[in-house]
């Protein structure tokens, strides 16, 4: 079992500093954090396994070998293919008009691109449905999804780019090249990580979305392991469907780390952006704003719409409202911190050193992420009336559970940001009598931090619109701005539940605009 | 931060050793009686029906009784499953539930304590439990909503099998993950007999059928003139009416024949979880429940049937004894795997 970890490839580039070896060997305290970490993050698949083991090997075969089984894994996988090239692509083309052509007011513009982040999946699909009430299946639900993910990629793509030494393109471009391809050949390479790790966070994003696929009525793994709760109370049926999910989450996860590829840093000076038409200028304007209208006007116009028609608009609960926003904003902070203390483990150890349990740990790291709230929510309710009653229907469980689901989200920028770090200067400190911690805490850490924030913020913001764990999970009589929501649309009261609706996009756009300016390790400085 | 990532190894392992033991031991023991009940003035209720329409009973329940209830809401699939996962540790005594399905199901896995026979009796037999596990509350009926825009209600069949006839080809849309449309087809089981209910399905689902998550994406579709017919429940279509004004209302009501399995009555309930067999405040709540007060307030609001004999049902809706159908007994709708198996079959869900 014991499987040495091989260090990373030393950077093929010539050192100016001599630095000692890269280590070979991780160091132990960092694999038992990394391994407790990954434990906790295990907990939704000892649960899984438990529950579908109790169905019998002969009912999880006639699960399996159902007909719509087939169909929800094959839509699963479709969609989660398709949300994550589309979001690459536009994601990728509008940080690169962004950050590479003098457009007006670009900070504005990359502010507006996070704004999809602030709204919730099922929100984005209802706006629509109010508008356009006949759209249903896999094509809607593609280009909503690709909405709302693709700041996932837009903002870590502009802050690779902020860092990325530009001259090459221009020297591929006098040499010949179109402009296509000089990105390719020259930029591309130095967006690549950040760009892969954005998707993976769209693809497992896609792969556990259950509020916009029933919205649209697309019948993904996630619907049909809400129907076997719903109509079956079927656990064991819905663990099988679940386990499927982690099994095609898997795949894409291995995917993503052949893709993700190696780069070694290159010290990089900003690159001006390039003058252009006004009338190419226009032509790009449907690129950037295509994920901000469709993400986030057209629901939130569509909602309003419906506010205004409604009969049951009603004088404010203001401190019930309130209420819901000092909860919300309490679970998120402390499940942002929570959080990044779980990430930090895994993706300095991924960042740095790979072998067979590094990569193990952080596979099982994403999982979480791959998996709908519920069945989150109900392993944690086991685990915690297992192994600590009291704090069951704690807080305390609560952000537990919002951590193990979106833990993933800190470890994929935290893990670009510290392998972003250049290594020989932790060297150069370790040369100057430094310990192996200290180094890491006086030059390591203050170059991460900004990933470490950008971690910590998305997990705010998917924290905020959380649902299903949430409604599990809460103390008994506490409530965010997302169950209020969830109470008032249920019973279809568009009128009362607009308040929540629009208080929840607010406070969750504070984060993502943030987000939009903050700025990857600082290598403008270097 | 060391300790803690020790704390949470050791935690692990522990419920490793848990899960086992659990998985060791399914099934749960009915709770002792302890002879005298207990009263501490206070309850936790989960409650599977939405808190704007269950919460203004709950403060005159607990402004009448000095009792005070701790209320846990979420939606009744959800609130089942996770009764199911708590098993006997669940900090909740009284279950108010959407469906009879989910009763029947916690009632199947031994959580429910035996409700005394005042409250068990209240309610007529076929509106509730047949063992006194649990107790309905409120009546439903299966209708189908049409687009009063492009059809009236003579055009409409008044049988649910004349639905599925090539007519109605892509016109047709429901819910099939459910609960109240399973029991209609369990229903179409019972009363039709398997085969006619299988090719029942089975023409259904070869029938371009629309499908929807819920009750609510069906009425909406046919209200926004996207879906000729569904079928749904009928309060959903009252509850719409009340948010924009019935006489916005492009979707329109019909009752199917009396005695036609597309026109069951399904009931809400409530049961006490077995911990609290003896718990005298939750007893009182339930018992409220069924009491010709509560069961007003049902009318008034929710636009449900009444179960307690006596009290007059909503305005406008057929009268609930034209729509029993002597031959079925909602405790022969309890099979609901056969019902998932054959929608399941057919791909429906």
């Amino acid at each position: 079992m014991i499987i040495a970890p091989e260090a990373v490839e030393p950077p093929r580039r010539p050192a100016p500093v001599t630095a000692p070896a890269a280590p070979r060997r991780p160091p132990g305290l960092l694999v038992v954090a990394a391994v407790a970490a990954a434990a906790a993050a295990a907990i939704p698949l000892v649960y899984l396994v438990v529950r579908a083991a109790g169905g019998g090997l002969e009912g999880m075969l006639e699960i399996l070998t159902r007909p719509r089984v087939l169909e929800y894994a094959a839509n699963s996988l479709g969609l989660a293919a398709a949300v994550t090239l589309s979001a690459l692509v536009l994601g990728t083309a509008t940080a690169v008009v962004l950050s590479r052509l003098l457009v007006p007011f670009p900070r504005t513009w990359l502010l507006i691109s996070s704004l999809p982040l602030a709204v919730p999946s099922y929100l984005a699909g209802y706006g629509w449905l109010v508008t356009l009430p006949a759209i249903n299946g896999f094509v809607p639900s593609w280009i909503l999804l690709t909405a709302v993910t693709v700041p996932y990629v837009t903002l870590p793509v502009a802050a690779a780019l902020r860092g990325a030494s530009g001259d090459l393109e221009g020297v591929a471009r006098t040499l010949g090249k179109g402009p296509v391809r000089a990105f390719l050949v020259a930029t591309w390479p130095q967006v690549r990580p950040a760009a892969i790790a954005g998707s993976l966070l769209v693809a497992l994003y896609s792969l556990s979305d259950f509020g916009l696929v029933a919205m649209m009525r697309f019948p993904t793994l996630t619907w049909g392991i809400n129907q076997a709760y719903a109509a079956s109370f079927d656990r064991a049926q819905a663990a099988v469907l679940a386990l499927l999910l982690v099994v095609l989450a898997l795949l894409v996860v291995v995917g993503e780390r052949s893709a993700r590829g190696q780069l070694p840093r290159q010290a990089a000076r900003a690159v001006a952006p390039r003058t252009i038409r006004r009338g190419m200028l226009l032509a790009l304007l449907p690129v950037v704003a295509a994920a901000p209208a469709v993400g986030v006007a057209v629901p939130l116009l569509g909602l309003l719409a419906r506010l205004l028609e409604a009969e049951t608009l009603r004088e404010l609960d203001v401190p019930r409202l309130l209420g819901a926003v000092g909860a919300t904003v309490g679970v998120a902070v402390g499940a942002a911190l929570l959080a990044v203390l779980l990430a930090l483990p895994v993706a300095a150890l991924a960042s740095r050193y790979r072998g067979r349990l590094v990569s193990a740990l952080e596979s099982v790291s994403y999982l979480g992420h791959a998996l709908p709230g519920i069945v989150v929510g109900l392993s944690l309710v086991f685990f915690a009336l297992a192994v600590v009653p009291a704090l069951y229907q704690s807080v305390v469980v609560l952000v537990f559970a919002y951590a193990v689901l979106f833990a993933p989200k800190a470890i994929s920028t935290m893990r670009a940001g510290l392998g972003d770090v250049p290594p020989r200067l932790v060297a150069v400190a370790r040369t100057l009598g430094d310990s192996p911690l200290r180094a890491w805490w006086r030059v390591t850490v203050p170059l991460a931090l900004p990933s470490v924030g950008i971690g910590a913020l998305l997990v705010a913001i998917a924290t905020m619109k959380e649902l299903p764990a949430t409604l599990l999970l809460r103390p008994t009589g506490v409530s965010t701005l997302a169950t209020e929501l969830w109470n008032r649309t249920v019973i279809v009261e568009y009128g009362a539940a607009a308040p929540y609706a629009a208080m929840l996009v607010l406070l969750a756009a504070v984060p993502a605009v943030i987000l939009s300016g903050v700025r990857t390790v600082a290598k403008e400085e270097l | 931060m060391r300790s803690s990532r020790s704390f949470s190894l050791l935690a692990l392992a522990a419920s490793a050793a848990l899960l086992a033991g659990c998985a060791a031991t399914p099934g749960t023991e009915p709770a002792e009686p302890t002879g005298e009940p207990v009263a501490d003035g206070a309850f936790t209720l989960y409650s599977g029906r939405d808190e704007e329409l269950i919460q203004p009973l709950i403060d005159l329940f607990e402004e009448q009784s000095g009792i005070e209830v701790d209320v846990r809401y979420g939606n009744t699939a959800e609130l089942g499953a996770l009764l199911l996962e708590e098993g006997e540790a669940t900090p909740a005594q009284v279950f108010l539930s959407q469906d009879a399905g989910a009763l029947g199901a916690l009632s199947q896995a031994g959580l429910f304590a035996t409700l005394p026979d005042d409250i068990a009796d209240a309610v007529p037999a076929g509106f509730t439990s047949t063992d006194d596990s649990w107790v309905g509350i409120t009546g439903r009926a299966r209708v189908v909503v049409y687009d009063g825009d492009e059809l009236s209600a003579d055009d409409l069949p008044d049988t649910v099998a004349e639905y599925v006839e090539p007519e109605w080809a892509g016109r047709l849309g429901l819910p099939p993950g459910n609960a109240s449309f399973q029991s209609f087809v369990t229903a179409l089981r019972v009363i039709e007999g398997e085969q006619a209910a299988e090719e029942w399905v089975e023409a259904l689902a070869g029938n371009d059928l629309q499908i929807f998550e819920n009750n609510t994406a069906t009425l909406t579709a046919v209200n926004e003139g996207t879906l000729d017919v569904g079928l749904i429940n009928h309060y959903y279509w009252f509850r719409q009416a009340a948010e924009v004004g019935a006489e916005n209302m492009r979707a329109q009501l019909k009752f199917l024949a009396a005695g036609d399995a597309g026109a069951i009555v399904n009931v809400t309930g409530a049961g006490v979880l077995s911990a609290a067999a003896e718990d005298a405040d939750a007893l009182e709540f339930v018992r409220f429940l069924v009491s010709e007060e509560a069961q007003t307030y049902f009318v008034e609001q929710t636009f449900e049937y009444p179960l307690l004999p006596g009290v007059a049902a909503p305005e406008g809706l057929p009268a609930l004894d034209s729509l029993v159908n002597p031959a079925l007994d909602l405790s022969d709708l309890d099979d609901l795997s056969t019902t998932q198996q054959l929608l399941a079959q057919y791909g429906l869900i």
